[in-house]
């Protein structure tokens, strides 16, 4: 029976050998922490204008993370291209006819592919908490401060469970292109949306993005984002549930149908 | 094996063995359930009904597949934006084949000097020598090649064919699949014929010859009947064709003919030597392959029975006459 170490080895050499990783993975990075340097930069600025619920909710962590919302999504393009490609060039044929346990390729794949995204996800999320802190000049919060660890570091973890469960969904739909095209507009409008809605509120708070993101605000109603029924492990582990249902369905896809 | 899609039989209680040491032909026109048979056989594809073994093993047991079969499925089964090296890299090393390796394979086919571009600029027939390549890669004990041939130029024509015959008399087992009877008239020992998902024959190549590849000579004369007695008085086998005219088996029968037509002073109006080639053979294995398979399952020379049918006359009674009495 074939292990997993020379499997995981070609996943990797899979994932570093094609332009698409480093674009992705670099995006990601430089605009999660330009986004998020520029708001707070901008935060800084207009500091003295906030009010009432915004001031006393004030969270210069979570300010930082602003561009987390923009840079996700070359974190799913990411997660989507490293499934994705293997169906889109026909690869997938020869992949398993070069590991024919399915289960194994899939863990394999998904594993090199998370590793990656996690280290690339906490360099992101320390270089934009740091960068958005000098920023924000005498606003900033500390690394030290109670619970700014925790967001740092939840920063990453979001960012990293945002492309397993683009892997996930990726693996299901077989397809590059139907997952972006179900993922992008979910992240960027539905989720957002639902959010504002006032009947829908209650259960956009479930969805995976918002329940995770929970994770990056010091001030739990940050920003007058309202308060959520779970704490930041509590929203981590909502988010954890869906990654969980979208990697278990992509197992149950690969490992039914015909390749 | 049975593989059903939705209402489409694809592939139908089809059961077959292929044997170390000879190149096997996988015969069938296009849609027969070759590709299906061969995913099948990588266990890429489930079949509805029975399984494939290799030596007793289903593929997906079998220990790093790429050292024990090799397969060639589609020319473009590769990720375009990697080079060709390490596309064949990543194959390699989930079966722990040495990178030196890799090399070796990318010289035997030819495509060193493409080793580091990408495999999306790869013509048609530099997409099939890559696959061919990571067929080879694990030096497998069998291989299998899907249409090897698509797409290439001759010269890569007649490598693949010198390929595939030093493979098998390396003792390896070599399955190939292609639609061209003439292909596999050059490189197979044995044939395997499918037609809509059925066993239509399995057969050594000599045998598959020696039962098709019936010459005779086609004789045409106004003066019918008196032609008929001539050659019933000179002891020639003629078998009376639907549209008046006549064949003599054998190449050589032309010069006999055209003697004993002078003797009785007779007009010919057409005296050919006639060759049916083993495309038409396979054709007319094909076409009624329903019907062939419902009479004679697997009996190979059934479908190339000779006789009237290969005249333009096939399937009028009585051609089918003639059959009778000759036989």
């Amino acid at each position: 029976m074939s292990s997993p170490a020379p499997v995981l080895q070609s996943e990797w050499t899979k994932i570093r050998t094609v332009a698409s990783t480093k674009w992705t993975l670099l995006l990601a990075l430089l605009v999660t922490v330009a986004l998020g340097a520029v708001v707070s930069a901008v935060m800084n600025n207009t500091f003295d204008d906030l009010e009432g619920v915004e001031l006393a909710t004030f969270d210069p962590t979570y300010v930082s993370f602003a561009g987390t919302s923009l840079g996700q999504l070359a974190m799913i393009v990411f997660g989507v291209l490293v499934v994705g490609t293997e169906y889109s060039s026909g690869m997938i044929r020869t992949s398993l006819q070069a590991v024919p346990r399915r289960g194994l390729f899939y863990v394999c794949k998904i594993a090199a592919a998370t590793a990656l995204a996690f280290v690339v996800a906490m360099l992101t999320s320390f270089l934009t908490f740091f960068l958005g802190q000098a920023l924000l000049g005498d606003h900033a919060a500390s690394i030290g401060d109670e619970n700014v660890l925790r967001a740092v570091v939840g920063g990453g973890l979001y960012m990293t469970l945002i492309a397993m469960l683009a892997m996930g969904v990726a693996t299901m739909l077989r397809s590059s292109m139907l997952s972006l095209g179900i993922l992008m507009p979910f992240m960027f409008l539905v989720s957002p949306i639902l959010s504002a809605v006032p009947g829908a509120k209650d259960f956009a708070r479930y969805l995976p993005d918002q329940a995770g993101s929970r994770i990056m605000r010091v001030v739990p109603n940050a920003l007058n984002s309202g308060e959520t029924p779970y704490g930041p492990w509590g929203g981590i582990g909502i988010m954890l549930l869906w990654v969980a249902a979208a990697l278990i369905g992509g197992y149950l896809v690969l490992k039914n149908r015909d390749a | 094996m049975t593989k059903r899609y939705g209402k489409t039989l694809a592939v139908d209680n089809l059961s077959f063995q292929v044997h170390p040491g000879h190149v096997t032909g996988f015969l069938g026109p296009n849609g027969a359930g070759k590709s299906t048979t061969m995913r099948i056989m990588l266990d890429l594809d489930a079949p509805t009904a029975g399984g494939v073994r290799i030596d007793g093993k289903h593929y997906r047991e079998l220990a790093e597949p790429l050292s024990y079969m090799g397969a060639l499925l589609e020319a473009k089964a590769m990720h375009g934006g990697r080079s060709a090296y390490n596309n064949l890299l990543c194959l390699a090393q989930s079966n722990r084949i040495p990178r030196a390796r890799v090399d070796e394979v990318l010289d035997i086919v030819g495509l060193s000097a493409v080793a580091r571009k990408k495999s999306k600029g790869f013509s048609l027939g530099m997409g099939q020598r890559l696959g061919i390549a990571s067929a080879l890669l694990g030096d497998p004990k069998i291989l299998m090649f899907d249409e090897p041939v698509n797409g290439l130029d001759p010269e890569g024509i007649h490598w693949i064919r010198n390929l595939m015959k030093n493979l098998a008399a390396q003792g390896r087992t070599v399955f190939v699949s292609s639609h061209l009877m003439s292909e596999m008239a050059l490189t197979a020992d044995h044939l395997i014929v499918i037609g809509q998902g059925r066993l239509l024959a399995d057969t050594s190549m000599a045998d598959f010859i020696a039962t098709n590849s019936r010459s005779y000579v086609r004789v045409r004369s106004p003066q019918h009947e008196e032609l008929k007695d001539a050659f019933q008085r000179a002891g020639l086998t003629a078998v009376e064709v639907g549209d008046g005219s006549f064949e003599v088996e054998g190449a050589d029968a032309a010069k006999a003919i055209g003697e004993l037509a002078a003797q009785n002073s007779l007009t010919l109006h057409e005296l050919s030597p006639q060759q049916a080639s083993l495309e038409e053979a396979f054709m007319q294995m094909t076409a009624g392959s329903v019907e062939y398979h419902a009479h004679h399952p697997g009996d190979p020379t059934t479908p190339g029975a000779p006789g009237p049918q290969w005249g333009p006359g096939w399937g009028g009674a009585p051609a089918g006459d003639d059959t009778e009495k000759k036989g």
